[in-house]
């Protein structure tokens, strides 16, 4: 008896020792796998900070540029051209165009790079060393351009002279800001061994200086000046798409849902289409582009490279969103306020237009805003229907040659030029990146607004 | 110019057929008290319906067959024997100067009579045309207006015609939904089927050889097999998935059951901002840092390891799919009852035990399918592969070398390239439909496991 109370004591301090075991175990596995969702969380908070760290560190210096300030010499030696046409000389507008395009052609024959050259020499040391070629690597190609326009407009600057902003090459500002190896030997080097010298002589007295690179902003693209490459281009063409995505997306797609979510009759054909809209949300963004190139390019011959067919392809893409958003926020409207509407007499046209729909008001636009947002970044269909054309104007109408925001971070990645277009590319990454917030950021603004008021 | 007047006339059309249906509604009302059956806007809208419907008609039909009439009406006017001397390029340039001439801008060098006198008579045809479309539409638009405003009286039924015109529109936008379906397929298939006339379907779906001829010398086409394009996608999905999962199910997890309130309101929103990313900042983000520092590191441990490579474009692309995952299974896990967890709470499981052993089993079948559909979306993704991936187009089972996609063919066969006379690039259809079958799959069943899921639950 007393032997069997011993052991029975026994037992249950040994379960009690085997319990505590196991619950050390227990409670150390729960801390384990605590451990490993908070370092989960870690892991996702860090890939998003590395990210935009990464792109800004890589994208703020691009903002800053290097500017020369010349004195600019229009010289009559030099600027050998009769007077510009006028309108009044002509019988026709062509042949006023044709004779002023005449002129504009005589103008570029001409030698501005001596006039470049001439004023870059007055601003280097007294009796400085350097051959043109060398000494034209200093200012970006463009500046000839930018000189010859100058005198296109005003014709009357001949024999002044006029103190003139341009952008330095890009080699040099590569060479300014250190994005080459300074010790790197003379062959690796983009510019002469005297062009560089000639460079920090401009820093030290003051010819060049940095400031914010607004060709960032102002420029189109360019090849041949890649220093004055911007991205207004790709701004206005992917303006373009998004007005064509708002115009016809949201209408189509608010309607598509009202339609699928009130007035459609419950049968296959239905279900078919709910089916079909789930899925089309799913379809990969580069088919959209494959059909936007067979339909709309192929079939339809519409303009290649138009932000008008970009647009198209863009609303295709983003209906589904829009109408999958338009029937959660129709379907979460209280069953109420429907009866309501229809008790006292409305008919169902009325109380979906005067009742429900206002309702959902904040919810569509939060999703038509999240949607367009969505469709700015795209890049893969746009490429497919010629979107990624080399583009060095800004286009006019919808139905101009033009690319947009993230096909020419694409183009950009690719340039040869990495070291100065490797930081431009994040510049160009931050541009996008800033018009996505400010578009996530109006609608959590107006979701939160609009919510308060209703 | 042209466009302006005709919007104007339109508005001006609708404004005045709403304004005096309102107004005939309004004079019904209150002229002998008599109960009227529909509202006055309704009246307005019904007579605006009515009149605009067929000017809109006649003016699309000018804007379908006016270019054509116009054109002929200038080669009316040019001498025969002028036009006969012509080809076809002189004479759309001679069409071009009348055009020019017409428009008073002028032309450049001499003025033929006859042009001079085309280009008079054409200034007449087209003021002419225009002002005979403007008023033709305004008469029929007035005639309709003035019909359906004399149908105006107290038992016509205006608001059911105007809820019927407003149900027609809206079933027309979402056939547009349809339409696009039928139009990815239609276009994919009968392109792919030009592709399979000139490549064998068994050369490329089992063909092991990736190698278009693009610039079309020596008279052959290249070989197009799927096979490297396949493994190449099967490879990077893998990777992605073995970053993405892991990642994304336990940061669901943690911030579902674990988190304070605090660290969830700030964390969710965070990882949700990698969602909205575009993928073009991914694949730039891949291409110059996370590429060059596999390959540092593989150097450090001593792996050959290239800086775009089959692991880089793979772990970019599964850093993406986070929070696709965490969002998708945050969501099912929601899903899964309270009251299993609570059955478990108190047999004295401890959290991660219940959330082991009870939540995630129910939770399984969902938890599958937002797999599915993050595969789906990974084997779509083409711009961090076309960045980061190298674009080697090799069968190969090495995931530290370049490879090449099903996406990446698509966009290298296919840029700036419209003339889809070649299979070099009427391949990307066949490319395109195999992404479209494949991806359509993973969306149905995922769907379909989801939908299981949920109603299971209900």
């Amino acid at each position: 008896m007393a032997t069997d109370t011993l052991s029975t004591v026994e037992a249950s301090t040994e379960r009690t020792r085997k319990i505590r075991a196991s619950l050390r175990r227990r409670h150390l596995s729960e801390a384990i796998f605590r451990a490993l969702g908070l370092a989960a969380i870690i892991v996702a908070l860090g890939f998003v900070a590395l990210l935009f760290i990464d792109v800004f560190r890589k994208g703020i210096p691009a903002f800053v540029q290097s500017n020369l300030h010349l004195s600019v010499t229009f010289s009559p030696e030099v600027i050998d051209v009769g007077p510009a046409p006028a309108l009044a000389d002509f019988p026709s507008q062509a042949e006023y165009q044709a004779a002023s395009l005449a002129w504009q052609r005589q103008v570029a024959m001409l030698n501005w790079n001596q006039i470049i050259e001439a004023s870059l020499r007055e601003a280097a040391p007294e009796g400085f060393e350097i051959d043109s070629r060398q000494i034209l690597s200093i200012p970006e190609t463009n500046a000839r351009h930018q000189v010859r326009e100058m005198f296109v407009a005003n014709p009357s600057l001949l024999g002044q002279t006029v103190n003139v902003d341009v952008l330095a090459s890009a080699n040099a500002d590569n060479w300014i800001k250190g994005n080459i190896n300074r010790d790197l030997g003379d062959a690796q080097q983009q510019l002469s061994p005297p062009a560089r010298t000639l460079i920090d002589a401009f820093v030290d007295n003051g010819t060049i200086t940095s400031g914010f690179a607004w060709s960032i902003l102002t420029n189109v693209d360019s090849r041949s000046a890649p220093a004055a490459a911007g991205l207004l281009g790709a701004f206005v063409g992917t303006l373009y798409m998004m007005l064509i995505v708002i115009v016809l997306a949201v209408p189509i797609g608010v309607a598509a849902a009202i339609y699928l979510e009130e007035f459609a009759p419950k049968s296959r054909l239905t279900d078919l289409i709910e089916v079909n809209i789930n899925n089309l949300a799913a379809v990969p963004s580069i088919v959209f582009g494959l059909l936007g190139a067979a339909v709309f390019i192929n079939w339809m011959h519409l303009p290649i490279s138009a932000p008008l067919v970009g647009g198209l392809v863009l609303t295709l893409m983003t209906l589904p969103t829009i109408i999958i958003a338009t029937r959660g926020a129709l379907l979460g409207v209280s069953p109420a306020l429907r009866q309501a509407a229809l008790g006292m007499g409305a008919s169902k046209t009325q109380m979906v237009f005067h009742h429900v729909l206002p309702v959902t008001f904040p919810s569509i636009l939060t999703a038509t805003i999240l949607g367009v947002a969505h469709a700015l970044g795209e890049t893969a269909p746009l490429l497919l229907i010629g979107m990624k054309a080399f583009v060095a104007s800004v286009p006019a109408t919808p139905l101009d040659q033009a690319t947009a925001l993230p096909v020419q971070i694409y183009l950009w990645q690719g340039n040869e030029n990495r070291n100065f277009f490797e930081p431009r590319t994040a510049a160009a990454i931050m541009v996008l990146l800033a018009v996505m917030i400010l578009l996530n950021g109006v609608a959590i603004y107006l979701r939160s607004r609009l919510e308060k008021r209703s | 110019m042209n466009a302006l007047i005709v919007a104007g006339l339109l508005l001006v059309l609708l404004g005045v057929a709403y304004q005096s249906g309102w107004s005939r509604s309004r004079a019904l009302a209150t002229a002998n008290g008599v109960k009227v059956h529909s509202r006055p806007q309704y009246h307005g809208s019904y007579v605006a319906i009515w009149a605009m419907i067929p000017a809109l008609v006649i003016l699309l039909l000018w804007a379908w067959l006016g270019g054509g009439f116009t054109r002929d009406y200038i080669v009316s006017q040019i001498p025969q024997e002028t036009v006969l001397a012509l080809d076809q390029a002189g004479l759309n340039a001679t069409v071009g100067r009348i055009q020019a001439i017409a428009s008073g801008y002028g032309v450049v060098g001499e003025v033929q009579p006859y042009e001079q006198a085309a280009g008079a008579a054409l200034r007449s045809f087209q003021f002419l045309s225009f002002a005979i479309v403007l008023v033709l539409a305004a008469v029929a638009g007035g005639g309709a207006l003035l019909y359906a405003r004399s149908r105006i009286n107290a038992r016509l039924r205006a608001r059911n015609a105007v809820e019927r015109v407003v149900g027609v529109v809206l079933l027309v936008c979402s056939a547009v939904a349809i339409l696009t379906t039928v139009g990815i397929v239609a276009s994919l298939i009968t392109e792919a089927i030009r592709f399979f006339t000139f490549i064998h379907p068994f050369d490329f779906f089992f063909g092991t050889v990736w190698a278009p001829n693009n610039a079309g010398t020596g008279g052959h086409y290249g070989s197009y097999g799927l096979l490297p394009l396949l493994s190449g996608t099967l490879m990077i999905t893998a990777i992605a998935m073995l970053v993405a999962v892991p990642v994304g199910l336990m940061a669901a997890i943690y911030l579902s059951q674990y988190a304070p309130h605090q660290l969830r309101a700030v964390a969710k929103p965070i990882i949700e901002i990698l969602a909205g990313i575009p993928t073009i900042v991914f694949g730039f983000f891949a291409l110059v840092t996370v590429g060059p520092f596999l390959r540092d590191m593989g150097n450090f441990v001593g792996l050959s390891i290239n800086a775009t490579s089959a692991l880089t474009a793979g772990v970019v692309m599964g850093i993406m799919i986070i929070p696709f995952v965490s969002s998708l299974s945050d969501d099912i896990l929601n899903q899964v009852p309270r009251t299993l967890r609570d059955g478990a709470y108190g047999l004295g499981a401890t959290q991660s035990e219940t959330i082991r052993n009870v939540l995630l089993p129910a939770a399984l079948p969902g938890i599958v399918g937002a797999f599915l559909l993050a595969v789906s979306r990974a084997i779509g993704e083409t711009m961090i592969v076309v960045l980061a991936a190298g674009n080697a187009p090799v069968l190969r089972g090495n995931p530290f070398e370049p490879v090449a996609t099903i996406t990446v063919s698509i966009v290298n066969q296919l840029t700036g390239d419209t003339d889809f006379t070649g299979p070099q690039s009427l391949v990307g259809f066949a490319l395109g439909l195999t992404l479209f079958v494949i991806t359509l799959g993973l969306n149905i069943v995922a769907l379909y496991i989801v939908r299981r899921f949920r109603e299971q639950y209900e």
